[in-house]
């Protein structure tokens, strides 16, 4: 080992030299101790060597170590052995997570008590003191390394030849640019392509045929399907209807009681909306319109549509007005008749934005 | 030709020889042995952290094996029967497989759940002590910054990951999340339908988080672990106060190997609790909520707890619309408020508070030593408001399933949570600190006049007074004892903790040592210094 020491010894305390003969192992540990300014200053084995105490704990410690040596193969075993396939009609084996999960558990816990008790108990407490360094600055220090850095500017001369500078800051401005266009290039999405902020599944095509309302199954409504009272979520009738893709296309029909119809229609009229509803039938969007979920809890008795995500309330017989909660905008009403098979079609598309706001929804 | 004998015990000497030839190794490395940590147990709460991020490493690379990034339209056919024949995207049916198909694989990826739990959970209280205590204090600012970024960053890693599996739950997130990035002014269409690459969902936003979970979200983590680590390493541990301990010192174990040891115990254990919540407690049960549809939702859909703040304060948001009246009229949703201005505010306000409260104390010196929280009231009361405002936001965020278990009106939950936000946290403020000043009392009482004994002495007048048994010996004051210092550490409260207790008998079926002899009165504590100790030894020379 090197005699060498990087500290200036505390106190003029003269450096041991560690190649003595006579120097115990533990001289040298505090010397070496020292050398890094820490002062061992309380040392104290927990048990004596030889003592029922240090045997106590070595077989403590090693039971520690058997456990996880038989949790461990028992983990083995079950993942070899255990049935754990999921069988239709039996369902899984519902033993097999768990077990694995306690076996590997309690490996892992017996190799850390064990390891803990080593460490806590068998091995020697003791109390050192390491000085921090962090009063003394090191003034010189800072002034050298201040003074050269301040040279190095000077030997690029930046300041003696701005042009240096000024074509180097024009060079690299569009490198910077470079590497930026790719990622925002690549990503940048037109969100008013197709108008698809504006428009749903609803859309009449081409044609001017009309889009009918379905079930999740695909097949069209009729007004007989749905109590008094009732309520069904229906998607358009076109390919992919019923799916993600239309994701703000779900609607909600709704069968109210006569009285609730009346109350709706009047409402409906009070916002030019009067034809919208056919019957005692009124359509509204199912997308919230604070942040999107399905608004699906309808209360029949209160005619209150809620939100499960942030508790918003709409009053269905009142053009669906946010009644309480978060949201601070009507769930849309979708203008619905009965075409001449019998089954509800969307006179039109939503005439309001679906979903959570935004900033440019006029 | 001579074979030369092969010196099995010089070997590894040799070897270490040669090694320090080439790297000189041989001096840095003492340095690492030998470096001192104080020792408390607050001080290993943000090891959990660490050792959870090592098994969410492990077990997240076990599930990469196996999980299909893709929203391609897929029909199940794997061993789950309820969902036989359901369509769904590529991504559920995988996560599906890794529950039921693969074997072991449910365990894995409950265990990488709690994980993700426990490592945010280990953050927030790790980050609770460092607030009460004062550890943020200069110099080490720049490590209380990376902390609270290190939150952030995990609240991300959490939220990517759990929109991973594309069931109706994680689904149902995303389109929250859609509409919050969505309601954000100016740019919120196109920030949105440049992420999803389109109208939500798009088919492109899970195999674009999975890259984020995987790949650059780890990488941010362990980068700023890392630096975290590092800075602790380098500017040193704190250190509570007491016998020895000063600013410029610090008093502990060296790290090896007493320290490391039980550092690889706590390792163990914390990965085992891990592997034990995985096992035994089923978490994100995925087949249950099926696959993700726009139209499908239920009651009592709770985000990963550490998200559920971000959920209460939007539940508790009032339905306040801006509308700006120019050209066609600009919107700015009363969602925007609770999900990106608050946690911007709340980011701010804990990156800034080490220099915020530096500015107002006008305190520029270095700190090495901890307070305790009853020291600093002010502080104290300021963690004691944050942490209920914190709170009132979290259960808020559950509000729907407490009106549902204790049968209260859902609105009157959100009017609770409401008023709750801004009643809770002043009260809070001024109860602590009220606190802090009687515990400060209490402790100057203590010290003044000693512990309280439990023991009633009649006065020859008839009075009842209690016994106290003084700290220090008298120095001439009048009544008899003298007043000690407090040097911001626990003062002794109760009579067992001077030694008033005969010595605990050890051994659990029968005594393993002669007990020392108890003492004969409690009322005559043996209170006489420990015996000086010999001269330190290495412990194996000594009998």
């Amino acid at each position: 080992m090197s005699t060498h020491t990087e500290h200036q010894a505390p106190q003029g305390r003269e450096p041991l030299d560690v190649n003595d003969p006579g120097l115990t192992r533990f001289d040298i540990v505090r010397e070496g101790a020292r050398r890094d300014d820490i002062e061992i200053v309380h040392y104290e084995p927990q048990v004596l060597p030889g003592t029922k105490a240090e045997r106590r704990l070595t077989r403590v410690v090693a039971g520690f170590f058997l456990i996880t040596g038989l949790a461990a193969t028992a983990f083995l075993a079950i993942y070899i052995w255990w049935p754990w396939q999921y069988a239709p009609g039996r369902g899984g084996d519902k033993f097999y997570t768990p077990l694995l999960g306690a076996t590997l558990g309690i490996a892992l816990l017996a190799v850390g008590f064990g390891i803990l008790t080593w460490g806590k108990k068998l091995l020697p407490k003791e109390v050192s003191i390491q000085d921090r360094h962090e009063g003394a600055v090191d003034a010189d220090g800072r002034t050298i390394t201040g003074q050269t850095m301040l040279y190095m500017a000077d030997e690029l001369g930046v300041k003696r030849r701005p042009l240096l500078g000024i074509s180097l800051l024009a060079g690299l401005a569009p490198v910077a640019a470079v590497a930026a266009a790719p990622l925002v290039g690549g990503l940048i999405s037109q969100p008013h392509k197709n108008n698809q902020m504006f428009t749903t599944g609803f859309a009449t095509a081409e044609g001017g045929q009309r889009i009918r309302l379905v079930r999740e199954d695909g097949r069209p409504v009729r007004p007989a399907d749905i109590s008094t009272g009732g309520q069904l979520t229906v998607f358009p009738g076109i390919e992919h209807g019923v799916s993600n893709r239309h994701a703000d296309s779900p609607t909600l029909l709704i069968h109210l009681r006569d009285s609730d119809a009346q109350e709706s229609r009047r409402a409906n009229e009070r916002i030019g909306h009067g034809d919208f509803m056919w019957g005692n039938y009124a359509a509204f969007s199912k997308i919230c319109t604070h942040a999107g979920c399905p608004a699906s809890l309808f209360e029949q008795q209160t005619n209150r549509l809620l939100c499960p995500c942030h508790q918003s309330q709409f009053l269905i017989t009142d053009n669906a007005r946010p009644v309480f909660g978060p949201a601070s905008r009507r769930l849309p009403q979708l203008p619905i008749e009965v075409d001449s098979e019998g089954f509800f079609v969307a006179k039109s598309d939503y005439t309001e934005t679906i979903g959570p706001d935004f900033w440019e929804r006029p | 030709m001579k074979r030369r004998k092969f010196d099995l015990a010089a070997t590894p000497g040799k070897a270490a020889v040669g090694v320090d030839d080439r790297f000189q190794v041989a001096t840095p490395l003492r340095r690492l042995l030998n470096k001192v940590f104080p020792d408390h147990w607050s001080f290993l709460l943000g090891e959990i952290a660490l050792f959870s991020f090592i098994v969410l490493l492990l077990t997240g690379v076990f599930l990469t094996f196996f999980y299909e990034p893709a929203m391609t339209e897929v029909v199940y056919d794997g061993s789950y029967a309820p969902l036989q024949g359901t369509p769904m995207s590529a991504a559920y049916a995988s996560s599906l497989d890794l529950s039921f198909d693969v074997r072991g694989g449910l365990v894995m990826r409950q265990m990488h759940h709690w994980a993700a739990l426990l490592f945010m959970a280990a953050i927030v209280v790790h980050m609770l002590r460092v607030f009460f205590t004062g550890a943020f204090r200069k110099p080490r600012e720049t490590n209380w910054i990376i902390g609270s970024l290190l939150f952030w960053v995990g609240f991300l890693a959490g939220f990517t990951g759990y929109s991973l599996p594309d069931d109706g739950l994680s689904g149902t997130g995303l389109r929250i999340a859609s509409a919050i990035m969505l309601s954000i002014p100016v740019i919120g269409s196109w920030l949105t339908s440049s992420i999803f690459g389109g109208e939500f969902p798009g088919t492109i936003i899970i195999s674009r988080f999975f890259i984020a979970h995987v790949l650059l979200i780890p990488g941010l983590l362990l980068a700023l672990i890392s630096a975290h680590l590092g800075l602790v390493f380098k500017q040193k541990h704190t250190q509570w106060p007491g016998p020895g301990r000063t600013n410029g010192n610090v008093v502990g174990e060296r790290m090896f190997p007493r320290y490391a040891l039980k550092q690889g115990g706590f390792f163990m254990v914390v990965f085992g609790v891990i592997a034990l919540l995985g096992g035994l407690f089923q978490i994100n049960p995925i087949w249950l909520f099926g696959p993700y549809e726009a139209w499908v939702v239920s009651a009592a859909s709770q985000p990963d707890w550490y998200v559920m703040f971000l959920d209460g304060s939007t539940r508790l948001m009032p339905a306040w619309e801006l509308n700006i009246p120019i050209g066609d009229g600009y919107v700015i949703p009363p969602l925007f408020w609770p999900t990106v201005v608050l946690p911007g505010i709340l980011v701010g306000l804990s990156t800034m508070y080490p220099f915020l409260e530096a500015r107002h104390l006008k305190d520029r010196k270095s700190h090495n030593l901890l307070q305790r929280p009853r020291d600093v009231p002010a502080r104290t009361a300021v963690g004691a408001m944050a942490v209920s405002f914190y709170v009132v936001l979290t259960l808020s965020g559950g509000n729907d399933v407490i009106a549902d278990k204790f049968q209260i009106s859902l609105n009157a939950m959100t009017w609770a949570g409401r008023v709750g936000l801004l009643v809770v946290p002043p009260l809070a403020y001024y109860v602590t600190y009220r606190l802090c000043l009687g515990l400060q009392q209490h402790d100057r009482e203590v010290l003044a006049h000693g512990v309280e004994t439990g023991i009633i002495r009649r006065l020859p007048d008839g009075r009842f007074v209690e016994v106290h048994q003084p700290l220090s010996a008298a120095n001439g004051h009048a009544d008899g004892h003298g007043e000690l210092d407090y040097v911001g550490w626990v003062v002794p409260k109760k009579m067992n903790r001077l030694g008033a207790l005969g010595p605990a008998v050890r051994g659990f079926f029968y005594p393993i040592e002669k007990p020392v002899e108890a003492p004969v009165s409690p009322g005559h504590p043996p209170v006489e210094p420990r015996p000086e100790r010999a001269e330190i030894g290495s412990g194996e020379s000594r009998h």
